[in-house]
């Protein structure tokens, strides 16, 4: 299974990986659009929360929107997706993603943009066993 | 599939087709939840047109069950029959059908003026087609008139397009049917998805007990589920109108579709609901593994499994048919709603089931349910306590287009009778109906889509069979009053009422007749004592019945909002009504329509329509107090043996309610005594639920009643006026 693994203890709060993430994906920088997320936690340190590939939402999905790649990235199709969220609410790790006036939920597809980018080396693409 | 019908040549069914009418029509988005336009369908005289939805239909009848009793209220009259011309079936959705946010949200309902009641029958369906049709340009549909061949409509809403075709080479039964339509209309497997069949079966056609079967395309098993428009007897209208199957076609659906004024907070208030179903079903009710099949067992512990034609209120072997059987039957980890966005879930399914009798043996089928009531009526009610035959039975019922419901209840009817002697296996042709002989009720069942022998007589119902075997055979006329589980000519459903003074308002003091959609108050009554004074149950017989009639209007699923409740519920002040999920609805409601109700404005829609449907009754020439009792054994025990069942209970409610010492009195003095109390109990009953209803001593709504809820309309007033 390919995915994004997190590093937070290497994270500097920079937010460079929702920026990239946004821009390639919904043309703007918007962290409310970044399939990855940011957020303070404890004294001085970040939380990083983005998709494992669990595949939770594959099942709960009933147009069949979501699936699994051969290298076991869930993927959304989303000419099949009819909005329902009900993905969003079975996801164990709150990261299949909505945003504001947003129809369809967005998630990470572990591209590598972000990782690319990351000044801090706190993202990195990996692959393991399912 | 392996059923001679069910090798689709396709092709050769689609040459036989010949085009009778057809009709085109603009395509126009949904407006705030909105269509503003229905569609009627003339059979006889194969016209086709579009009406206008005026602004004063919305604001009286609000949509769904609304709308579809306002078409049927302008298109009969008085002296209209199930079977005449002008009856009509009326397929409505609302406002809020079809969002794909907030879970239970496709329901489309179904009414006609009843073979069993002759009064307005309404069901309330899943399966796609209602939102289907809703976004292919229509609020309802009004089928009048009677086709003189057999028929199919089909309904492109991406197209614009409407077609009555001549359909001779389709099967009959629905699970073959269904199934050969989604190919038919669909350009390929992906299609299959947009398309959704409405049909019934060969069991429909010879009985007035006939089912519609609602279909959506399920793409994991690559087979058509059927959800079904069960009670009251609308698949023998749509035989009897010669209408094969209903399709719709339509893609594009999206959380938009509705065109809300408000998606935010739609998406938001559904949000939360998917939330709290995942984190608290499986402390709950087990929908999403189990679905209603998980009530089977707490009915039993408490007394209220319907066992042996609702003699009883429970079995040692029921544990046969409880929730962990059925867990192991029902394919599990399947996202099972029957419409898109119902994290529910509870539409479950038996895969591979091998059939033992019938014209489809030794298939193997995919089975919807069995739901609650089907366990109940065609397994404990019968004492057929073996669940792979009430899942045959429930498979046979679904595609010969019968209601579960109605054929477990008469079976137990039946099978009652024969156990005293009414019948015997002359009077049925052979057919062994003793309790628990499951191999002879679906013979009886076959015999109903054979349209041959007993099935016949059967497959009329109780009301008809009571009348029928006090001519015939000279039975005892009031014996079998007291037994034949009806209301107005439809079955009870399948909950024990006798100790629950309110559930036996909840069942009778109905529009439709003894159906648990209206109330359902037996914890609140007998279990928690919540409503102990007559005013308390009336209260709650005015509340609960009006409040659930906004399912109805809207195109909502009862399920989602109490078989699932918030962690702190009960805190809350009033925890039966679920204060929290109807706000949701409110929210929902206004975030898609652009109104600004509150939750009494909700209870006023409902008052209205739920009136409304009262005074239909009274043009159909029911509707008042004599048509608002029940049997006996729905109050109470009616045989010696049911009393010396429950002796211990039956004496000491003497003792304690009436003050009367049981010692010396033989058991028949006993019932007798109980009967009086409980009679008038229930005169008490309905005294105090027309008044708080605002009706008269007889069951009609008075006028300063209709004007205050805003439901004066010239033509209600008048035949009311009538009445009082």
């Amino acid at each position: 299974m390919k995915y994004l693994r997190t590093f937070p203890e290497k994270c500097n709060g920079c937010n460079t990986c929702m920026t990239v993430c946004s821009r390639l994906y919904f043309k703007e920088d918007n962290p409310e659009k970044s399939a990855i997320k940011v957020s303070p936690a404890g004294k001085n340190g970040y939380a990083l929360n983005v998709c494992n590939q669990c595949g939770a939402c594959v099942a709960e999905c009933p147009t069949l929107a979501l699936t699994v790649s051969k290298q076991g990235v869930v993927m959304l199709n989303k000419s099949l997706c009819i909005n329902c969220l009900a993905c969003v609410a079975v996801c164990p790790t709150s990261t299949m993603m909505t945003y504001h006036g947003g129809l369809a939920p967005f998630k990470c597809i572990a591209c590598d943009a972000c990782a690319k980018e990351c000044p801090t080396g706190a993202l990195k693409i990996e692959f393991k066993e399912d | 599939m392996n059923a001679p019908e069910s090798k689709h040549d396709i092709e050769k069914m689609r040459q036989a087709h010949k085009l009778l009418k057809e009709f085109s029509y603009e395509l126009q988005p949904v407006v705030k939840g909105y269509n503003n336009r229905t569609l009627y369908i003339n059979l006889s005289s194969l016209e086709i047109k579009e009406k206008p939805v005026p602004a004063e239909m919305k604001e009286k009848f609000i949509g769904g069950k609304g709308f579809d009793l306002k078409l049927l209220w302008d298109a009969v009259t008085g002296d209209t029959t199930w079977d005449s011309p002008e009856n009509e079936i009326c397929i409505a959705m609302g406002p809020i059908a079809g969002n794909t946010n907030y879970p239970g949200s496709g329901k489309s309902i179904v009414t006609t003026i009843s073979p069993q009641t002759g009064i307005p029958i309404d069901s309330n369906v899943g399966g796609h087609f209602g939102p289907y049709l809703k976004f292919s340009g229509f609020d309802a549909m009004e089928i009048q008139g009677k086709a003189d061949r057999e028929i199919l409509i089909y309904i492109d809403g991406n197209q614009g397009k409407i077609q009555i075709m001549e359909a001779p080479e389709e099967a009959m039964d629905s699970h073959v049917l269904a199934e050969q339509l989604h190919e038919m209309f669909a350009a390929n497997e992906r299609e299959k998805q947009h398309v959704s069949v409405v049909s019934a079966g060969h069991g429909a056609e010879h009985a007035w007990i006939g089912c519609l079967n609602f279909s959506y395309w399920d793409k994991r098993r690559k087979l058509p589920r059927l959800k079904q428009a069960g009670r009251g007897g609308i698949g023998s209208v749509f035989r009897n109108k010669k209408i094969k199957a209903l399709v719709v076609k339509y893609s594009g659906l999206t959380g938009k579709s509705n065109n809300p004024v408000d998606l935010e907070t739609l998406q938001k208030t559904g949000l939360k609901l998917h939330k709290e179903i995942m984190a608290l079903d499986d402390k709950q009710c087990h929908m999403r593994t189990i679905g209603t099949a998980h009530l089977v067992e707490i009915m039993n512990d408490y007394d209220l499994l319907p066992v042996k034609n609702f003699r009883y209120g429970s079995h040692p072997e029921a544990e046969k048919l409880a929730s962990w059987v059925w867990k192991k039957y029902f394919t599990q980890n399947v996202p099972d709603g029957c419409w898109f966005g119902c994290t529910m879930s509870c539409a479950h399914g038996i895969d591979n089931f091998e059939l033992k009798t019938g014209p489809y043996k030794g298939d193997r089928v995919l089975v919807d349910g069995p739901e609650y009531e089907t366990i109940g009526g065609c397994g404990s009610s019968t004492a057929i306590f073996n669940p792979d035959a009430v899942v045959e039975i429930n498979f046979y019922c679904d595609t010969y287009g019968l209601d579960t419901i109605s054929f477990g209840t008469l079976t137990a009817f039946v099978m009652d009778c024969y156990e005293n002697g009414i019948l015997n296996k002359e009077r049925t042709g052979g057919l062994e109906m003793t309790w628990g002989n499951w191999e002879a009720a679906l013979e009886m069942m076959h015999q109903i889509a054979r349209g041959e022998g007993f099935g016949l007589i059967a497959g009329k119902g109780v009301k008809y069979m009571q009348e029928y075997f006090a001519r015939e055979y000279g039975a005892d006329a009031q014996f079998l009053k007291d037994i034949g589980m009806h209301g107005k000519g439809l079955e009870q459903s399948e909950y024990q009422s006798k100790e629950s003074l309110a559930q036996q308002g909840g069942y009778y003091l109905t529009n439709k007749g003894p159906q648990h959609d209206e109330a359902w108050l037996i914890f609140m009554d007998m279990v928690n004592n919540q409503i102990p004074t007559f005013e308390n149950k009336a209260e709650a017989l005015h509340y609960f019945p009006i409040f659930r009639t906004w399912f109805g209007l809207q195109g909502l699923c009862k399920l989602p909002w109490n078989d699932i409740e918030p962690a702190d519920n009960a805190q809350q002040a009033e925890p039966n009504k679920v204060p929290e999920h109807v706000q949701n609805y409110v929210d929902v409601y206004n975030a898609i329509t652009g109104e600004h109700i509150d939750k009494q404005g909700l209870m006023m829609q409902s008052e209205r329509v739920y009136n409304f449907q009262r005074v239909f009754n009274l043009k159909m020439g029911h509707g008042k107090r004599p048509d608002d009792y029940p049997p006996y054994r729905a109050m109470g025990p009616v045989t010696v043996e049911e009393y010396e069942s429950r002796a211990e209970r039956y004496d000491k409610q003497l003792q304690e309610k009436q003050n009367i010492d049981p010692a010396g009195k033989s058991t028949e003095e006993k019932i007798k005594l109980h009967r009086q109390y409980r009679e008038k109990q229930y005169e008490s009953l309905i005294d105090a639920v027309f008044k708080r209803r605002g009706w008269s001593k007889d069951g009609v709504p008075t006028v300063e009643h209709l004007k205050e809820i805003g439901m004066d309309l010239p033509e209600v007033i008048e035949l009311v006026k009538k009445h009082l």
